[in-house]
């Protein structure tokens, strides 16, 4: 009877322990979230503040009574944030099209014609992934500079096209697809890019959804080579327009309208992140962009 | 047989010109540039071939200062951000309800920009005439003076350097532990918790050896990643990093080929293979020291 109850008193005493543990690691997990979440806080926070109650702050305050949009249009008339955000957008769509296009005529190749030489050239292909942008960017700025292709859509896109990583994830996938489905349609006399189009794509479209989205942010976050091949505003992306407004300004140190402009760039990646949550993790945990 | 390879070839066109003219061409291109001496961009001429590019970088005071900054940023945000990354994905691993939502929350600083995000940093991290700013104002809780972070003394800055990368590269080192701890096999912890292993013996003797080389490839692309630092710098400090004392390796190649101080391709060709020999040593040290680890 005594050994029962020091048992049972172990048993309560070890689920007291486990749940202070979990406790523990509850409020451990909430401090990182805040860390985390707190910069976007105060950017939204910052940006509804005007201009007069900012600057009179000496210490700063958690939250405003008073909010207004007046730094959106700010940000939007002052400096041509609509203009950087629309060229970004065209600068990351025409990117990620030309991207997905050229990896999947490449892919296909590589996992379904034979062709004499194919496992060397493969292998050439996986070696390039080493390839560090640092080094060729040097170049390729040369390059387009000789080219005329400065301040240009064309010189913004053409050396972000290509990317080996992306075309052997394809190519892995695309092997997935079983031989027969495409003697099969041998059989029939499908032509190559008409198999291509009417079973591969489709059997492998989450692979070119994933992709195509982790292509997007990239793009869309891109600021070495776009501020190295523009010093036109009107070819300027938002991380360049975001540094020229860090810069110059708003021809004052006018840090809510800033905000503003911050908020606005990063609204539309946020809402595309919570649409695809799981594929850009998914995506992104096979091969990341930033690490 | 023959008309199907060429129709191969096809296919892989668009690609092999783009890689070509992008990627392979400038790899060989950049080596003979960083050997030309005295090249002048605007004539495209050069006076010599030699070594005389490597020995100016590696006498020129930005270059060493952005190798020290570079090297401490390095030495320390790849174990802490490692380690860190350790913790919360154990962590997480460990509870249930509200599982998702935290991973939603951790992975947010991947998909931001990062340069706009930077300057919310700047703004709680900087002092001001008018403000001490937020986080200055948290050290004054705690009885702390007021520092400036983003103008003032070195290591303030580096702080922030290293507080902002921990903060942009975790996401991806979360994400990765997270996937890792959840493919151990759950047969081995229900055998140890039979046993009566307590869960310390468990975590340093089942799962750290289950995840290690995850770990491995964490702390290699830690390396790689931390080495090519720069954006970052931009977004806190602006982009004259030189006159901020903050600039880093890649900051140094970019603004030796191109701004105020640019016009320079030799000098910045010799600096990113310098840069490029670093990387190369350092991944190649890690790898033999972690097969080390494996037969030991």
């Amino acid at each position: 009877m005594i050994r029962n109850d020091e048992f049972a008193a172990r048993q309560r005493g070890m689920q007291r322990r486990r749940r202070a543990g979990k406790l523990v690691t509850y409020l451990g997990l909430s401090v990182w979230a805040v860390v985390v979440l707190f910069p976007f806080y105060w950017m939204v926070l910052t940006s509804l503040k005007s201009y007069g109650a900012y600057n009179a702050e000496h210490t700063p305050v958690f939250f405003t009574l008073a909010p207004t949009w007046e730094n959106y249009r700010q940000a939007f008339t002052a400096v041509p944030l609509g203009n950087y955000l629309l060229n970004t957008l065209i600068f990351s769509v025409l990117t990620t099209a030309a991207m997905v296009v050229v990896s999947t005529l490449a892919a296909y190749a590589f996992a379904r014609l034979r062709f004499r030489g194919r496992n060397l050239l493969f292998g050439l292909f996986l070696s390039m992934m080493m390839i560090p942008s640092e080094l060729v960017v040097i170049t390729n700025f040369v390059t387009i500079t000789n080219w005329d292709l400065r301040n240009s859509f064309l010189g913004l896109i053409l050396p972000s096209i290509t990317s080996v990583f992306y075309i052997y994830l394809l190519k892995e996938n695309f092997e997935q697809v079983p031989d027969e489905l495409y003697r099969a349609a041998k059989v029939d006399g499908t032509s190559d890019l008409k198999y291509l189009w009417k079973v591969m794509i489709p059997i492998c479209r989450p692979t070119l959804i994933t992709i195509t989205i982790l292509k997007l942010i990239e793009c869309w976050n891109s600021y070495i080579w776009p501020r190295l091949i523009t010093d036109d505003q009107a070819y300027y992306l938002v991380s360049n327009g975001i540094q020229q407004i860090r810069e110059e300004g708003f021809g004052r140190e006018n840090v809510p309208a800033m905000m503003a402009a911050v908020v606005s760039i990063s609204v539309p990646l946020i809402l595309l992140f919570l649409t695809f949550r799981k594929k850009i993790m998914q995506g992104a945990s096979q091969g990341g962009i930033k690490g | 047989m023959n008309r199907n390879a060429n129709k191969a070839w096809l296919y892989l066109l668009p690609a092999i010109v783009l890689l070509g003219a992008f990627l392979i061409y400038p790899l060989v291109d950049v080596l003979i540039y960083s050997v030309e001496e005295g090249y002048n961009f605007a004539s495209q001429t050069y006076t010599g071939v030699g070594g005389y590019n490597y020995l100016y970088v590696l006498h020129d005071p930005y270059f060493l200062q952005a190798l020290k900054n570079t090297f401490i940023l390095v030495i320390i945000t790849v174990p802490l951000s490692t380690g860190i990354a350790l913790v919360i994905s154990t962590g997480l691993s460990s509870i249930r309800p509200l599982r998702q939502l935290y991973q939603t929350i951790y992975f947010l600083p991947y998909v931001t920009n990062t340069l706009a995000v930077g300057l919310v940093f700047m703004i709680l991290f900087q002092r001001t005439e008018y403000t001490d700013g937020l986080v200055n104002l948290m050290l004054g809780w705690f009885g702390a003076g007021p520092v400036d972070f983003i103008n003032g003394p070195y290591w303030a800055k580096m702080f922030v350097l290293c507080f902002y990368t921990i903060w942009v590269v975790l996401p991806f080192k979360i994400l990765v532990l997270t996937s890792a701890l959840a493919s151990v096999n759950p047969d081995y912890y229900r055998a140890a918790r039979v046993d009566g292993t307590s869960r310390t013996r468990i975590f340093f003797r089942i799962t750290l050896p289950m995840i290690s080389p995850m770990l491995v490839y964490l702390v290699i692309t830690g390396f790689i990643g931390a080495f090519k630092a720069y954006g970052d710098a931009v977004a806190l400090f602006g982009t004259d990093l030189n006159a901020a004392g903050m600039n880093t390796i890649v900051g140094y190649v970019y603004d030796m080929l191109y701004g105020d101080s640019g016009g320079y391709p030799s000098y910045a060709s010799a600096a990113a293979i310098v840069l490029f020999a670093i990387v190369l040593t350092i991944t190649c040290i890690n790898l033999l020291v972690s097969r080390k680890q494996y037969r030991d």
